[in-house]
């Protein structure tokens, strides 16, 4: 929030005439018929998307020449708004003359590049990127048709956001590279949820399989697994700096039940392990002596150097002993 | 020609009321609490305001009007002081209100849900309302306060508030009626109906934007929402709003005279436009008239997208208004719509047309003709309409992947 989100906006001021013109004057809304397509040797598809019910709803039409896999005509028919309408019209203008095979590759954001004014400047409102996803799932689907398998097989990746088109795999490698914390980071460096965003969580403008929170959670999740595996593999390795602080009060704890604590039993002692904080120079062991060791003036003098020579030798020469 | 029939959103400020609201800019403009000449040259003026509000809602002298600054504050006020007095302060947990309430209720019950009190939600029947009984088998001994608007802005529907009045009165429950949607459309008598606090906004009436009033019954205690100077008997701080308070004075004053007579005349244009619309196949229009405010219609178009719709509408300078998913900016859908509980598509389907005195024949004839064609263009668009249909494996039945609610 600032400033320029004092007055809400003015969608509709929004648009590019690009937009604005095919609301107004689509040039591909219309139908094709099975007879009129089998007359010219070609093949019609017909393709739903959406449903009333939704809110917005596409019914695509692809002639195909058989011969050669090309769409030689297409036309949509649409329940939605203005932004639909228009997205609607420029997918079939982007389709006719394509082979199937190339329609698929059309996305909406394609189809949103292709309503703009100039190649900068958005052609709808971020509200209203969503409008432009249909005509993307209606293609997948009337190529589905057409050969006759899933729509889900010309998706190669899981799309998160689908008005930005932002990959799950993509997200969890930025999240991971930039160590993200929140979403707003998220839409700052992918653009993903700066849209219509139903992807952030539940409860938005459509239910969705995937939500940026959850791949957030997930993906920190991870992290810290990857994090803990690598600290598991330095303990195994005996790379004392890179292991986790438990780890390294169980390595101190070994060495010191190896080469020290007989030594101050026997004299009555015994000493324990408090603490360990790591510095960008030095790893400082906080111990604190037990029974006979508490007040012995070798404790802070031999004794001491003693432990602490053993613990640099066998782990770390950044180590410090430091008794309480 | 252009054409405003979105009167439920806000009116035009009648010249009349701008004319009373002058001289309060440059001429009156002292503080009225000033003990000085120029600030109590404002009190008559302010007076015959108060008289004009007391007397349009037939309050009692013994009653409360406070003067806000929209009722969005009003409501707000009536159910975080009720919180504060009887909740928080008191032993009562629970408040009862309807879905299909405007915004400053609903999102203020849901404010103070997350602060522990429990609200609950009436449902309404098919014609938007919500019907007496049910409030009544709702209220339990726990409940501090029912709040059910007067008249929905969406489909113009009045509630039963004179029976929902009784009953809250013979519970012992207060009840507050947003009354936003009645005051001015339709008669609002305090004397034969029963409710404890009301909100009144100006710029439904044709008074300005920025001014409102609540209406407490018997001067009953309500902890102030504005801590300050002891304006308005100490009720709701802030300096006097004078030239608006005036002006919203004049403004249900010229409302409220001779209401009936106008009510016959706005309810003439808006039978023959409802009539002339449902002409169109696959139309309705929710609520019966007897029970509607007489400005209001709620049209679903079958195979018309709501925005769409009033895009067209406005290339013909029609102004409406839609609550459907496309077209409010956060991409709800309309939750008044899909309360009533009738099919998903009415919810984005659904046009607003809502007209006032100021509206003349002429702008009916004009939106009936332009309304036609623009139905008519986007049926032919419309996927609901097509003729062929989808390649085997091609069909879409119901809502598959975008589930807007």
């Amino acid at each position: 929030m600032a400033k320029a989100d004092m007055l809400g906006a003015s969608l509709w001021d929004a648009y590019s005439n690009k937009v604005t013109t095919l609301m107004n004057n689509p040039q591909h809304q219309g139908e094709i018929f099975e007879a009129e397509a089998e007359a010219r040797g070609n093949k019609l598809i017909v393709a739903d998307f959406g449903a009333e019910s939704c809110g917005d709803a596409v019914r695509l039409y692809w002639e195909i020449d058989p011969s050669n896999d090309k769409i030689v005509n297409s036309k949509f028919k649409s329940f939605g708004c203005g932004t639909a309408i228009a997205s609607s019209d420029v997918m079939t203008e982007l389709c006719i003359g394509k082979t199937v095979d190339e329609a698929v590759k059309i996305t909406n954001i394609d189809v949103e590049m292709a309503l703009r004014d100039t190649p900068d400047v958005p052609a709808v409102p971020p509200q209203k990127m969503h409008c432009s996803v249909m005509a993307y799932d209606v293609i997948k689907k009337a190529a589905g048709l057409y050969k006759g398998v899933d729509a889900s097989t010309f998706e190669t990746e899981i799309i998160v956001c689908e008005c930005a088109r932002v990959s799950l795999g993509t997200l969890q490698e930025v999240i991971k590279l930039n160590d993200l914390k929140t979403v707003e980071q998220i839409t700052d460096y992918t653009k993903a949820g700066g849209f219509c965003k139903s992807c952030i969580k539940p409860g938005g403008h459509e239910a969705r399989e995937w939500y940026l929170v959850d791949i957030l959670a997930n993906t920190h999740k991870e992290m810290d697994e990857e994090k803990m595996k690598a600290a598991a593999d330095a303990g195994a390795a005996g790379n004392f700096e890179a292991m986790t602080l438990v780890q390294q009060i169980k390595a101190v704890d070994a060495v010191v039940d190896e080469n020290v604590r007989q030594f101050l039993i026997m004299d009555g002692g015994n000493m324990e392990v408090i603490d360990i904080k790591k510095g960008d120079d030095y790893i400082d062991i906080y111990i604190r002596y037990l029974g006979a060791c508490n007040g012995c003036a070798s404790s802070s003098t031999g004794t001491l150097y003693a432990i602490e020579a053993t613990l640099k030798e066998k782990l770390s020469s950044k180590i410090r002993v430091l008794p309480i | 020609m252009q054409v405003y029939l979105d009167n439920n959103a806000t009116t035009m400020v009648d010249p009349q009321v701008v004319e009373v609201m002058q001289p309060f800019f440059s001429e009156i403009y002292g503080n009225p609490n000033s003990l000085h000449k120029f600030g109590t040259a404002s009190h008559p003026a302010l007076k015959n305001a108060i008289n004009q509000v007391y007397n349009a809602i037939n309050a009692s002298d013994e009653d409360d009007i406070v003067f806000t600054s929209c009722a969005t504050e009003s409501n707000n006020w009536v159910l975080k002081s009720v919180w504060i007095d009887k909740i928080l302060h008191g032993d009562k947990n629970h408040i009862v209100t309807t879905e299909v309430e405007h915004p400053s209720v609903l999102s203020t019950c849901r404010f103070l849900e997350e602060q522990g009190v429990k609200v609950t939600y009436l449902p309404v029947n098919e014609e938007g309302i919500v019907e007496a009984h049910t409030v009544k088998s709702f209220i339990t001994e726990k409940t501090a306060l029912v709040s059910i608007m007067w008249a929905s802005n969406e489909t113009g529907m009045i509630f039963p508030i004179k029976e929902i009045g009784e009953i809250c009165k013979e519970k012992g429950v207060l009840f507050h009626s947003d009354g936003v949607q009645a005051v001015g459309k339709i008669p609002v008598n305090l004397q034969e109906v029963h409710v404890d606090f009301m909100s009144m906004s100006a710029h439904k009436f044709h008074g300005p934007k920025g001014v409102g009033a609540l209406y407490i019954k018997n001067s009953q205690p309500l902890t102030p929402l504005l801590n300050g100077g002891e304006h308005m008997g100490g009720r709701r701080s802030g300096t006097l709003n004078v030239p608006y308070i005036v002006g919203m004075g004049k403004a249900i004053e010229l409302a409220t005279i001779n209401i009936e007579e106008k009510m016959s005349s706005i309810r003439a244009k808006r039978d023959r436009l409802e009539d002339a619309l449902l002409e169109l196949s696959d139309t309705f229009v929710v609520g019966e008239r007897e029970h509607r405010t007489p400005n209001t219609i709620l049209i679903s178009i079958r195979g018309v997208e709501g925005e769409g719709m009033l895009w067209d509408l406005n290339n013909g300078q029609i102004g409406a208004s839609t609550g459907s998913a496309c077209a409010s900016e956060d991409l709800e859908a309309n939750t008044v719509m899909l309360a009533i509980g009738a099919d998903n598509e009415l919810a984005h389907t659904g046009i607003r047309l809502s007209l006032s005195r100021f509206t003349t024949d002429a702008e009916v004839d004009y939106t009936i003709s332009h309304f036609k064609g623009a139905v008519a263009r986007l049926r032919n668009i419309s996927s609901s309409f097509a003729k062929q249909k989808p390649t085997k494996g091609g069909e879409v039945q119901e809502c598959e992947l975008h589930h807007h609610h």
